[in-house]
């Protein structure tokens, strides 16, 4: 009996160190210009190829302008970033979507969104969100930058054996609640660092019922719990988002590929390190209120009060509430909020963008906000136009940007300013994540839209 | 890599808990191409203010305490996996982080840049913070071959955990690189498969 997570790992073992990690083969690598130059500059100081480049694809996300994309990037450093992974992919022969193709986008978004994602199969990334990939069925995780040299090298890595954990979401989420608002809500429950050294396996009627893109945004945030990890089993909804996509399996492949699929998921009676549960019905539209993703609480609940605090972490606590410039016990619904981010590789698909529309059409952006939506690729751009989503965007005050990480992590010109609130759908609140000093509010696209109209932090469902 | 073997040092405290590898080394730092230079930068933002002169309170910049060794709060290195966060720490010249817990990615990326991640219980590590404040000049001592420390102010020692294949990495500064390429017709073998 096992695991659908021992079942893919145990088929991808190449060899095991005694005491020690496992050699690991990795069917897909992806590449991005930030964590990738060191590792291509110790392939050339040990004269070394890139063993398979067939399976690595590199695409620049991080550092790149969401304006302008067609003119040269302004800022030099990011440039020569940008432009050194050209130079690698190039040189090494690995398959590059640089800016202007129109593949390029966030790396967790274009590997799904064309195929490349597929169930079963070891993905890695040197980025802690390539947990996302998860949501297919795959074990996905991120690495270091000596890690990503090892899978150019050897296609392989070396891995300690994770726990294993399932998180049940029983029931059925309530109106105006998303993915993102259950996925803080876990990590609310866990903390930080609840769920280190274990890859989670996510499981239950609500996780059942989520749409592939849904599954991807909590596979997304499995690592701001600390799990190396997350995944859930495929199934027809998986199997049917898949099908047809370019980089896909097609004709008999397809159906040999298939057959395999159906056969990954937990075996009953199957045992997990550790097994939790939660019921849907208790998750409510949820809102960060500190510097880590495990600050969050429902929208209408109040900040905890320092009481609640243990002894060790009231130090951190207090840090934290200072740096927001709330109170603890105090509510945030109704403050006044300056930024609005809609994007990332937690909430910029087309699904994110279908709910935001949505939700702002026939309304107006409030004055006093400065909103930044950034699809997470070209793909996805080119989706929200041929809906006409854009149109209802921009009657109701919007104005679209082009792909990439953008605010989420501020390398590019997207910072929000010192002291400002920023209501954000994705993954990080940390000090400074968004700009020097930014203040990061957490939340899913409709809390970002209803913030976006009424210029406060508003509960979707009072709209 | 550097061979580890033993170190008895000062240490830096930094009793915050949920160090987030953000704030170890934060992001517009990342757009370097080498993996030289980033210990200037280590805790940018804690350790500057915006015109980047240092923040007297900031333990970087007490020149009570120095040393080799830092000592954090739990959960250390979390979020981002950036290698740049075990660079910054490394190029910094430290060889050690204590902590009671660590973040996975973080730990696995110290290892394979020389740096020590070591494990301690909580009250090992509240007593090792007291002893820094009765006294900054308080030394540890770290024995990687007998997997031990102690807090040379009070004797107090503790065993701490690393698997056998990392603790011979660090011991005599190989990396995995070397093991990984050695296993080439094992990768082959699985590729048939
Ligand atoms: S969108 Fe944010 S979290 Fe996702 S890959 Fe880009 S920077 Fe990382």
């Amino acid at each position: 009996m096992k695991t659908l997570f021992d079942k893919i790992w145990d088929a991808h073992v190449v060899t095991s160190v005694n005491d020690g990690p496992t050699q690991l083969y990795i069917n897909r690598h992806f590449c991005h210009e930030v964590t990738s130059p060191q590792a291509f500059d110790g392939l050339r100081k040990r004269n070394l190829k890139v063993l398979r480049p067939e399976k690595t694809i590199c695409t620049p996300d991080h550092n790149i302008p969401t304006i302008d994309q067609d003119k040269p990037i302004q800022d030099p450093v990011s440039r020569f970033q940008v432009d050194t992974l050209t130079k690698n992919a190039n040189e090494f022969g690995v398959t590059l979507w640089g800016l202007g193709h129109k593949k390029n986008g966030v790396v967790h978004v274009v590997g799904p969104e064309n195929g490349l994602t597929l169930p079963g199969s070891t993905i890695v990334c040197g980025d802690s969100h390539t947990s996302t990939h998860g949501a297919f069925g795959a074990i996905a995780f991120g690495i270091g930058t000596s890690e990503v040299e090892m899978v150019l090298a050897s296609q392989c890595i070396l891995q300690p054996r994770p726990k294993t954990m399932r998180i049940n979401i029983e029931g059925e989420l309530g109106d105006k609640v998303t993915a993102k608002d259950l996925a803080l809500y876990i990590i609310a429950q866990q903390t930080t660092g609840g769920a280190t050294g274990y890859f989670v396996e996510y499981a239950g009627a609500a996780i059942r019922a989520l749409s592939m893109e849904e599954r991807m945004t909590v596979c997304n945030l499995s690592i701001e719990m600390g799990a190396r990890g997350g995944l859930i089993a495929p199934d027809e909804t998986t199997f049917s988002y898949v099908k047809g996509r370019e980089f896909a399996p097609k004709g008999e492949e397809w159906d040999k590929s298939l057959a395999y699929w159906q056969t990954l998921k937990t075996d009953e009676g199957a045992k997990f390190d550790k097994e939790v549960t939660y019921q849907a019905a208790d998750i409510q539209p949820m809102v960060t209120y500190g510097t880590n993703p495990g600050m969050g609480m429902g929208i209408n609940q109040s900040i905890p009060t320092l009481e609640s605090v243990d002894e060790a972490g009231k130090i951190s606590y207090k840090k934290s509430l200072d740096y927001m410039g709330f109170a603890a016990g105090e509510k945030i619904e109704g403050k006044a909020i300056d930024y609005v981010f809609l994007g990332s590789c937690t909430n910029g698909r087309i699904e994110d963008f279908r709910a935001f529309a949505n939700f702002v059409k026939g309304k107006k952006k409030a004055d006093n906000v400065i909103a930044w939506l950034v699809p997470g690729s070209w793909g996805v751009e080119k989706q929200i136009r041929e809906e006409g989503l854009d149109k209802i965007l921009v009657e109701a005050g919007f104005a679209l940007r082009q792909p990439g990480c953008s605010a989420c992590l501020a390398m590019n010109d997207d910072k929000v300013p010192a002291g400002k609130y920023a209501v954000s759908t994705s993954n990080r609140n940390f000090e400074g994540r968004q700009g020097p000093g930014a203040r990061t509010i957490l939340a899913g696209p409709l809390v970002a839209a209803a913030a976006a109209v009424t210029g406060k932090i508003t509960d979707p469902r009072s709209l | 890599m550097e061979k580890f073997t033993t170190l008895t040092s000062t240490c830096i405290p930094l009793p915050i808990e949920n160090v987030d590898t953000d704030q170890i080394i934060p992001a517009r730092f990342l757009k370097a191409t080498t993996r030289e230079g980033f210990g200037d930068n280590l805790f940018a933002d804690w350790r500057y203010d915006k015109a980047g002169n240092p923040i007297p309170s900031f333990i970087l910049n007490n020149p009570t305490f120095s040393g080799q060794v830092l000592v954090a709060g739990k959960n250390f290195g979390s979020g981002s996996s950036r290698e740049h966060a075990a660079w910054a720490i490394a190029g910094y010249g430290l060889k050690v982080v204590v902590s009671s817990f660590f973040a996975d990615i973080f730990k696995g990326n110290a290892l394979n840049n020389g740096v020590l991640p070591v494990v301690v219980s909580e009250g090992f590590l509240a007593e090792l913070f007291a002893s820094m404040e009765a006294d900054p000049k308080a030394t540890v001592t770290v024995n990687l071959e007998a997997q031990t420390i102690v807090n040379n102010a009070n004797g107090k020692q503790e065993s701490f955990d690393i698997n056998s294949y990392k603790k011979g990495c660090m011991l005599n500064g190989f990396d995995d690189i070397d093991f990984l390429l050695s296993n080439k017709d094992k990768i082959e073998a699985w590729e048939v498969k």
